[in-house]
């Protein structure tokens, strides 16, 4: 495979293509947040539904290129039902994937896992993580009490410096 | 006419394909290529007359003022100005925070406004956000049209109170390629407030069309090495000698001063009063050399090559299916600067798979977000062309877009 097929594998195209869980509302939402990457211009809507300590249900909406919404497609479907501590691993893990660290948790990941390869193209990074990171922030928005919460990423995409 | 065939050999990195396909460098407006004349220049500095400048009495010492002195005198006489009026800075970004220091944040006061317009790069707007907010001034926006010219009209009026007593506006915009009348302009300025003071950014005009800055009577001119064909690390403020004289210090240090005594300092005469420090020497005689291998192939024939190639680029573009071309219409209106967009494909996407072709386009805002909004677009694709662009560059890119348009399609809803 080239470095591009290798980029956009018929699994994430699939995913740009037939996005899973992309709407502009969820019913019942708990949190509401906007995350933005300014270098790309990327922009997008992540809303949650959290009940009894679970992940119920998550929507995401926006435009951005296919790496940022197939990305945040595989991931709602990897997260979906899971305990919302469950899911913060998740995501951790699939930050570490990016940053060229072996996951350990290949199933869990399941297609999302197909992304592995972006950690090679530094500049698409932030685009994957996009969705992931604004999915950590719909959740800890919600563990603050809050509803919705608006953030701006300039940096390599993950912020941990928050 | 140019000899493309035989300028591309002047050029090293263009004999560098990618994935044994030719290299297509269609990104000229973000940084040129170095041609070789300037890596010779900077090599004879490094290799053979080493030395700091404006100090020893030695031999090398001289020889080195001279070299970085004559990079000055020859960016002056590429742009028509007065030697003494050009300030050389790390890059254009550097020379408008100059003007935004020296002279806004020090002669500007509540109640004066700054005139600006939309389609400005972050680095000839927000160095003057930042001294409007300093020093409590009004910032005004000139708006454009629909085919992405300034609105003149709009402009008389923002102006008609004659309280706008600083212009900062783009010559080239480097997403449209809207070439601007700053003449016109800076005339309906000062026609409101005569001292108001004009200042253009030129980054992405000086490399494309002859610019002779006595006629355009402006009073400050910000232009930047590397996308003329010179070295990374050098830029130039070009402003009349009495502007820089009013102006205050933005950096000090060596070199800057003409007497210091432990109560106080005495400012160098200008330009050297706006140089601080080591200055940037083998990234000057670079410059020098870029600009006079610009001036041999002649800047007439450089906006001709530009014109006419443009043209082919916008035709081909916009015949192409689910293509967007923004911008003017016409060449005569632009420069080599072609940004647009494409129907259901992001600009990253299309940037990686022309990319994986050895296209080389730029994909984003362009440093323009203001204008993106005014787009209604979060990021567009840009082609840009320069002296060693040619019509097979064309193919490339358009072989590249449809096959992008084919791997990111879209299932079409069914009615
Ligand atoms: C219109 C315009 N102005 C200013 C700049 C800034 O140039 P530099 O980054 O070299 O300071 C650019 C570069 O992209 C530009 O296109």
């Amino acid at each position: 495979m080239s470095e591009l097929e290798q980029l956009y594998q018929e699994l994430i195209l699939d995913h740009y293509r037939s996005p899973r869980n992309r709407a502009p509302g969820l019913r019942g939402e708990d949190a509401h947040v906007h995350h933005s990457n300014p270098l790309c211009g990327d922009e997008m809507d992540l809303r949650v539904r959290i009940r009894d300590g679970r992940l119920d249900g998550v929507a995401f909406d926006g435009e951005g290129c296919s790496i940022s919404q197939a990305s945040a497609s595989a991931m709602t479907e990897a997260v979906t039902g899971r305990p919302v501590e469950d899911v913060l691993g998740l995501v951790e893990e699939f930050r570490r994937m990016m940053h060229g660290e072996d996951p350990a948790r290949d199933d869990d990941l399941s297609d999302a896992l197909a992304f592995r390869g972006v950690a090679r193209f530094p500049v698409r990074v932030k685009c994957a993580l996009l969705g992931w990171m604004a999915l950590r922030d719909a959740i800890e928005t919600f563990q603050r009490g809050a509803g919705t919460h608006a953030v701006t990423h300039d940096d390599g995409g993950d912020d941990d410096d928050r | 006419m140019l000899d493309v065939a035989a300028l591309r050999r002047e050029f090293p990195t263009l004999q560098h394909g990618v994935g044994g396909r030719r290299l297509v460098y269609l990104d000229a407006a973000a940084s040129a290529q170095t041609p070789r004349v300037v890596l010779d220049a900077m090599e004879r500095y490094y290799g053979a007359g080493r030395s700091n400048v404006h100090r020893g009495v030695y031999p090398l010492a001289e020889a080195a003022t001279a070299g970085y002195e004559g990079g000055r005198a020859a960016l002056a006489r590429f742009l028509g100005a007065d030697p003494r009026g050009v300030v050389l800075t790390k890059n254009a970004t550097e020379a408008c925070n100059l003007v935004a220091y020296g002279h806004v944040r020090r002669h500007l006061r509540p109640g004066d406004a700054i005139l600006s317009t939309v389609m400005e790069h972050h680095a000839n707007m927000v160095p003057f956000w930042h001294a409007a907010e300093a020093n409590g001034l009004e910032l005004r926006h000139v708006p454009i049209t629909e085919d992405g010219r300034l609105d003149l009209g709009a402009a008389r009026e923002l102006v008609a109170d004659g309280r706008v007593r600083f212009a900062a506006v783009t010559h080239v915009s480097n997403v449209l390629g809207t070439i601007n009348p700053v003449a016109e302009l800076a005339a309906l300025v000062r026609a409101a407030r005569p001292d108001a003071v004009v200042h253009v950014d030129g980054a992405q005009a000086a490399p494309h069309i002859p610019v002779d800055l006595a006629a355009l009577d402006v009073d400050s001119y910000a232009v930047t090495g590397h996308k003329l064909c010179g070295p990374t690390g050098i830029g130039a403020l070009v402003a009349r000698p009495e502007l820089l004289e009013g102006m205050e210090p933005f950096l000090t240090g060596g070199e800057m001063i003409r007497d210091v005594t432990l109560e106080g300092a005495t400012w160098n005469d200008v330009p050297h009063r706006f140089e601080a420090g080591t200055p940037p020497i083998a990234e000057a005689i670079g410059l020098g050399a870029a600009v006079g291998f610009l001036e041999d192939l002649g800047m007439d024939a450089v906006r001709a090559h530009e014109v006419e190639l443009g043209a082919v680029f916008l035709s081909g573009l916009r015949d192409a299916p689910g293509i967007e071309v923004h911008g003017p219409e016409d060449m005569a209106d632009r420069g080599a600067a072609i940004s647009f967009t494409v129907e259901g494909v992001h600009p990253h996407d299309i940037g990686a798979v022309l990319g994986d072709r050895g296209v080389c386009v730029r994909v984003g805002h362009h440093c323009c977000k203001p204008l993106m909004r005014e787009l209604g677009a979060t990021a567009t694709v840009r082609a840009s062309l320069h002296v060693h662009n040619d019509v097979d560059d064309l193919e490339p890119l358009l072989e590249g877009i449809a096959a992008a348009r084919a791997m990111f399609a879209r299932p079409a809803v069914s009615a």
